[in-house]
C-alpha cells in the first residue's frame, strides 16, 4: 500500500549503502541458502513422490529415489492417471474453475461500483454505511455459516455453485470495497469534474474512467481473492457440502486425507493437481501478486 | 462531489442508448433461466439429455438420465453457463439498472444512482455478514426451542472445551509471533544481498498453496512407520538416524502442537517477509547514514532505528497473521480433527454443527472468535475517523 510508493524511491541508494559491510560475506550468503533449501524441501518432496513408482514410496526416501533417478522403473505418470480418474480430480478441478472465477468476478464488480459511489457520489448515510463496511473488514466468517445454513435449506441454496458464489461474494465484499475506495478515491477530482461537463451519466464515468484507472486495485483484490477462493476448504465443507457432483480440489484432497492416509502415491499427485493453478497464477503474475499481498494485508 | 447532471443532460450525450436497456433485459431473463438450471442437481444432465433429444439422439439421451453417458460434457455445459450467469448476470443487473434510473427526472435520478451502485453490496453484507452476525450471538443465548439460556455458554466451562481454548491461544502466540518473527528476520538477512527478489520467492511462494495442500506436504515430512521399518519421512528419517524411536510428530500430544504450527509458520513468513521487507525499504537513508556515522553497529541501528520506524507495518502483519490464526480451520481439520488434544474452535464449531448438531454451542464458539477481533474492529475504526478526519 502506501509503503511500496516509497520503496520504489529509496531502495536504491539505501540499500546499497546498508548492505556495504555484509555484501561479500559467506556466512551471510550461506546462511540464506540454507533458509531457501529449507523453506523448499517439504514441497520438493511431495512433488518428487508424487512422480515415483507407488511401490517404492514406503521403501525408501524420496531423498534415495533422487540418487538412483536413473535405474529402471523408479518414476511414473500413473499416480496422476489414477488420480484424476478415481480420485473424482478431475471433476473437482472443473468444479474448482466454476466456483472460483464467478466468485472473483461477480464481488469485485459488486465492489467496483460500491466503491465509486462511495469515493465520488455523496448520499444520506455515506459516512455511517462506510464505517459499518469498515467494522466488518475483520467479522469472523464462522460468524455467518449457521444462519446462512439455515437460510440455504429453506431455499434449497445448499450444495448449489450460486449459494456459494454468494456467500464468497459476500465474504469478499469488506476487503474489496475497501481496497477499492482507498484506490478509487486518490483519483483526480478534475478527471470527474470534465466527465460531468461532457456530459457523461454517473455510469459512463464509471465504464470510462474509472474503471480503466483502477486496474491496479482491481488486479491485485483479483489475485488475492482468486487464491482465498481456490484454497478454501472451510465455506466449500459448510456450503458445497461433500458431494462428489460439486466437490472442489481442496474437499477432494481433504476426502483422500481421511479414509487412507498411507496412499501416499495418490495423495501426494493429488496435492500437487491442487496445487498447479495457484503456483501458475502466482509465477505468471508475480508482481501484482505480491501488490495483492500488500494491499490484502488488513483482512 | 455531485456529477452535476442536470447541466450536463442539456447536452445531450447523456446516458446509454435504448438497446442497451433492451438487451440487458433480455440478458437478465436468459440469466434466470440460467439459473434454474444451476439450482437443480441435475440441471445440466437434464438440459443436455433434452439438447439430445432435440437433437434427435434419443439414446444418448436416455443413457445421460440414467445417470451414464456424456456426463463429462453435461459438466463443462454447467461450467459454461455458471459463468456466463454468474459473470454475465452481475453486470447485465447493474447496465440494465442503471439505464432504467437513467431515464428518470434529473432530480430523482441523481438521487436514485448512488443507490443503484452500493444496493447490491449492502444487501449481501446484510444478507450474509450483518444479520448473521446478530443472529449467531442470539442463538448462542437460547435454547434449542428458542427461551433465553446460557447452557450453551456454561458448557464451554467444560475441560475439553477448556483445552480447546488453550490451544487457540498458544496458536495465537506462538503461530503468529513465529511468523512475524521469522518474516522480520528473513526480511533483514534478504535484505542485503544481490538476489534479494530471487531468495524471497522461495520463502513466500508457499502462500500460493492451500492449506490443506500445505499439511499434505507437512504430513509426509511427518510421515512415521514403526521402528525397524525404513522412514520415508523426512523428519523421522534424520530422527531416527541419530539413533532415536521414530516418533508420530503429527498425531502425538504435545509435539504435534508445534507441528501443526510449523505449517502455518512455514506458510505465513513469507507473507510478513513481503510486507515488513517493503517497509524496511522505506526507511530512509539519511535516518540510517546519521546512525551509522554516530558509530551504531548493525544491531543497534536494527533494533534501535528500523524496528521502531517499521512499527505500523509490524503491528498491520501481526494483526492479520493474528485473526488468519485465531480462525485457524483448515490445518487441525486435516491432519487429525482435533482428536489427540489438538483441538481449536473452528474446527469444534464445524463437529458442532455437523457432527454433534448443536447449533446453540457452534453458534457460542463462534461468538467466542468475534469477542477475539472486537480489538482489532475497533483499532480500524479508530485508525479509519483519525484518517478521515484529516
Amino acid at each position: 500500500m502506501a509503503v511500496s510508493a516509497k520503496a520504489v524511491t529509496g531502495t536504491r541508494s539505501r540499500t546499497r549503502f546498508w548492505r556495504a559491510p555484509l555484501l561479500e560475506s559467506l556466512p551471510l550468503r550461506l546462511s540464506v541458502l540454507v533458509i531457501c533449501f529449507l523453506w523448499t524441501l517439504p514441497t520438493a518432496g511431495l512433488l518428487i513422490t508424487s512422480f515415483r513408482n507407488p511401490e517404492l514410496i514406503t521403501k525408501t526416501g524420496w531423498w534415495e529415489g533422487l540418487l538412483n533417478a536413473f535405474q529402471p522403473n523408479q518414476w511414473t505418470l500413473q499416480n496422476y492417471a489414477n488420480v484424476l480418474a478415481g480420485d473424482n480430480m478431475a471433476t473437482a478441478f472443473l468444479n474448482s474453475l466454476i466456483v472460483t472465477i464467478p466468485s472473483t468476478v461477480i464481488p469485485i464488480t459488486i465492489a467496483a461500483f460500491a466503491a465509486y459511489a462511495f469515493a465520488w457520489i455523496p448520499f444520506p448515510g455515506r459516512g455511517i454505511l462506510f464505517i459499518i463496511v469498515v467494522a466488518l473488514l475483520v467479522v469472523p466468517l464462522q460468524m455467518a455459516l449457521i444462519p446462512i445454513l439455515k437460510i440455504y435449506s429453506g431455499l434449497s441454496l445448499y450444495g448449489t455453485f450460486l449459494g456459494i458464489w454468494l456467500a464468497h461474494t459476500a465474504f469478499g465484499l469488506p476487503l474489496a470495497i475497501f481496497l477499492l475506495y482507498n484506490f478509487m478515491s486518490q483519483l483526480p477530482r478534475d478527471l470527474f469534474e470534465s466527465a460531468a461537463i461532457d456530459g457523461a451519466s454517473a455510469f459512463q464515468t464509471f465504464i470510462r474512467l474509472v474503471l480503466p484507472l483502477s486496474i491496479p486495485a482491481l488486479g491485485a483484490f483479483a489475485i488475492f481473492q482468486f487464491l482465498w477462493v481456490w484454497n478454501d476448504l472451510l465455506v466449500a465443507l459448510v456450503f458445497l457440502g461433500p458431494g462428489k457432483e460439486v466437490q472442489v480440489m481442496p474437499t477432494a484432497l481433504f476426502n483422500m486425507i481421511g479414509p487412507r492416509g498411507g496412499a501416499w502415491h495418490l495423495l501426494t499427485a493429488g496435492a500437487f493437481l491442487t496445487m498447479i493453478v495457484p503456483l501458475g497464477v502466482f509465477l505468471a503474475l508475480q508482481r501484482a501478486f505480491v501488490r495483492g499481498i500488500l494491499a490484502g494485508s488488513v483482512k | 462531489m455531485a456529477l452535476d447532471a442536470t447541466q450536463s443532460s442539456a447536452s445531450g450525450t447523456y446516458g446509454t442508448p435504448r438497446w442497451v436497456l433492451v438487451a440487458s433485459l433480455i440478458g437478465l431473463v436468459f440469466a434466470a433461466l440460467g439459473v434454474t438450471v444451476l439450482i437443480d442437481p441435475l440441471g445440466g444432465t437434464n438440459l443436455l439429455a433434452s439438447i439430445y433429444e432435440m437433437l434427435g439422439n434419443s439414446a444418448g439421451a436416455d443413457l445421460l438420465r440414467n445417470g451414464g453417458g456424456d456426463q463429462f460434457i453435461a459438466k463443462l455445459l454447467i461450467a459454461a453457463i455458471a459463468l456466463l450467469v454468474g459473470v454475465g448476470g452481475i453486470w447485465l443487473v447493474f447496465t440494465g439498472a442503471s439505464s432504467i434510473v437513467e431515464r428518470f427526472p434529473p432530480k430523482l435520478r441523481d438521487r436514485v444512482i448512488p443507490w443503484v451502485f452500493i444496493a447490491p453490496a449492502l444487501l449481501l453484507l446484510g444478507v450474509y455478514l450483518v444479520y448473521p452476525a446478530v443472529a449467531t450471538v442470539v442463538r448462542s443465548f437460547v435454547d434449542d426451542k428458542g427461551a433465553f439460556s446460557l447452557a450453551n455458554w456454561a458448557s464451554l466451562g467444560k475441560g475439553e472445551f477448556l483445552e480447546i481454548l488453550r490451544n487457540n491461544v498458544i496458536w495465537l502466540v506462538v503461530a503468529t509471533g513465529g511468523s512475524v518473527g521469522l518474516g522480520l528476520f528473513v526480511a533483514a538477512l534478504f535484505d542485503r544481498i544481490r538476489r534479494e527478489s530471487l531468495a524471497k520467492v522461495f520463502i513466500f511462494t508457499p502462500l500460493a498453496i492451500s492449506l490443506v495442500g500445505a499439511t499434505v506436504i507437512w504430513k509426509f515430512v511427518y510421515a512415521v512407520q514403526p521402528p525397524g521399518l525404513p522412514q520415508f519421512g523426512l523428519l523421522n528419517a534424520i530422527w531416527t538416524a541419530f539413533g532415536n524411536k521414530p516418533v508420530a510428530w503429527a498425531t502425538t500430544f504435545p509435539i504435534n502442537l508445534p507441528a501443526e504450527m510449523l505449517i502455518m509458520i512455514w506458510l505465513q513468513t513469507g507473507f510478513a517477509m513481503v510486507v515488513l521487507s517493503a517497509a524496511i525499504k522505506g526507511v530512509s537513508v539519511e535516518v540510517l547514514e546519521a546512525a551509522r556515522l554516530d558509530g551504531a553497529n548493525e544491531r543497534q541501528i536494527f533494533f534501535g532505528i528500523i524496528v521502531p520506524l517499521i512499527r505500523g507495518s509490524i503491528v498491520t502483519v501481526t494483526t492479520t497473521i493474528a485473526i488468519a490464526t485465531l480462525k485457524i480451520f483448515d490445518i487441525v481439520m486435516s491432519v487429525s480433527g482435533g482428536l489427540n488434544h489438538d483441538n481449536v474452535v473452528a474446527v469444534r464449531m464445524f463437529q458442532e454443527m455437523f457432527q454433534f448438531f448443536n447449533d446453540g454451542r457452534a453458534a457460542a464458539l463462534a461468538t467466542i472468535l468475534f469477542i477475539a477481533v472486537l480489538p482489532v474492529m475497533i483499532l480500524n475504526l479508530r485508525n479509519f475517523r483519525r484518517q478521515a478526519a484529516m
